[in-house]
């Protein structure tokens, strides 16, 4: 049980694909425009993690090293292109909004790293998990990058959450600063980069201090090399 | 089975590859053919929503899906929709394209047989979020002001933003795209004036031998 709960907290915290991997840059900087539209890559990426885990740790056993990456991009592209069908056929509304994005999961290498770092090593329930948790990781730091650039950026929160959710979740839209000029340079990529960048900062921060009241020496950040990458 | 004792054969690696290929090539051919009828649905659904946009409710009584046809534009072949009351011709439908700040703004317009715009909204566009994207009726009702408008109302040389002596507004910090959608409008009206039987095609003759 422990175990499952070390899986859930380096995926929402310790080992956060954003925060702590600094992968999957790429729908980190280009979506995160807005509240709403981190949600919506967040999910998306979630769904497919976990659905790129679970078949990943089904067949780990009868794939050998030598064509491991090929046959885990071959899954995921697969996965990406059936969600891309499948929202632009029942979910519409949602599609347009996201739709330019969802063919970017597929060059999003967090995908990939978690294939290739936990569920090719891992049993079924644990890298359905891990999937799970990481993507949720992922959805929290994508929602709070975009909320924080909305913010600054529009005066709003979640603005036009109604056409990503559907109107029940209309309410989630709010006007936080009334009459509020904006401040164009967070809505644009430079944007991202500040949000990204304070973020980074606040967590060491929070780690650090958390680290140092436990009284071990700091332990430099896992970094999962994310040279080269997406 | 003993997975582990094939792993060695060079002739495992290859089979298992095609293997993978073989299933996820499967999953895609159905999917593709389970999701073509809705999406080409959902995509019909959108379009109906976009040409309703720009023509007031009730002010036609025909599928303007039905009624598409396909003449020489200004950029090749122009799809044109024809929206008829009662067998008469209420308006041609078709879409302009120009250059914006950040790329090409489709913009679709909907004129009456006597060159009056009904209706002009923003299709697709990638104008800046908080300045540009004022075109965009959800954002800004500036568009709407184009209504009831002809080439003659206002005169030609005042189809320009203020900015250029003109008689529309442009948007603080944002001159270079509402200068794009205004002349893109004037265009479109242009090309009515120049082929408004070609646009109308035979809805025109049947309304005017009633």
């Amino acid at each position: 049980m422990s175990n499952y709960l070390r899986i859930a907290q380096d995926g929402l915290w310790s080992n956060n694909i954003v925060f702590a991997q600094v992968l999957g840059m790429c729908p980190t900087m280009a979506v995160t425009g807005s509240a709403t539209n981190g949600l919506g890559m967040g999910l998306c990426t979630t769904l497919v993690l976990v659905c790129a885990n679970l078949l990943v740790s089904m067949i780990r056993q009868a794939v050998t090293e030598a064509i491991r990456i090929p046959v885990f991009i071959v899954i995921i592209a697969t996965l990406v292109t059936l969600l891309d069908m499948m929202m632009n056929a029942w979910a519409h509304a949602l599609y347009q909004v996201l739709g330019l994005y969802i063919a970017l999961i597929v060059a999003n290498c967090a995908v990939l790293g978690r294939s290739e770092a936990f569920a090719s090593k891992n049993g079924v329930v644990a890298s359905t998990l891990d999937g799970l948790f990481m993507g949720l990781g992922f959805t929290f730091a994508l929602t709070l990058i975009g909320a924080i650039r909305e913010l600054i950026g529009n005066g709003t929160l979640f603005a036009d959450a109604h056409l990503l959710l559907g109107s029940s979740f209309a309410f989630l839209e709010t006007q936080v600063i009334p009459d509020y000029k904006g401040f164009l340079l967070m809505i644009l990529p430079p944007g991202a980069f500040f949000a990204l960048g304070f973020l980074l900062a606040l967590k060491r921060w929070i780690d650090q201090r958390q680290q140092a009241r436990q009284g071990i020496q700091a332990v430099p950040a896992a970094a999962l090399g994310g040279g080269g990458c997406h | 089975m003993n997975w582990q004792r094939l792993h060695g054969y060079l002739s495992y690696q290859s089979l298992m590859l095609g293997a993978v290929v073989l299933v996820t090539c499967a999953a895609l051919g159905w999917a593709a053919q389970r999701t073509h009828d809705p999406i080409l649905a959902a995509e019909a659904q959108d379009l109906r929503n976009n040409l309703s946009r720009v023509l007031p409710h009730g002010s036609y009584d025909n599928d303007l899906l039905q009624t598409r046809a396909q003449i020489d534009g200004p950029e090749g072949p122009l799809d044109v929709y024809r929206a008829t009351l009662q067998g008469k011709p209420v308006a041609a439908i078709f879409a302009v394209h120009g250059r914006g700040y950040a790329g090409d703004i489709e913009v679709l317009l909907a004129i009456s047989p006597e060159g009056a715009l009904l209706g002009a909204r923003v299709l697709k566009h990638k104008e800046t979020p908080g300045l540009g994207d004022k075109i965009d009726v959800e954002k800004n009702p500036w568009i709407t002001r184009f209504q009831g408008l002809s080439l003659g109302n206002p005169p030609v040389e005042r189809w320009a933003v203020k900015k250029d002596g003109g008689d529309f507004d442009q948007f603080a910090g944002a001159t270079i795209t509402p200068r794009a959608v205004v002349k893109e409008i004037r265009e479109g009206l242009e090309f009515f004036a120049s082929h408004r039987q070609q646009l109308f095609g035979e809805t025109l003759a049947a309304g005017e031998s009633q």
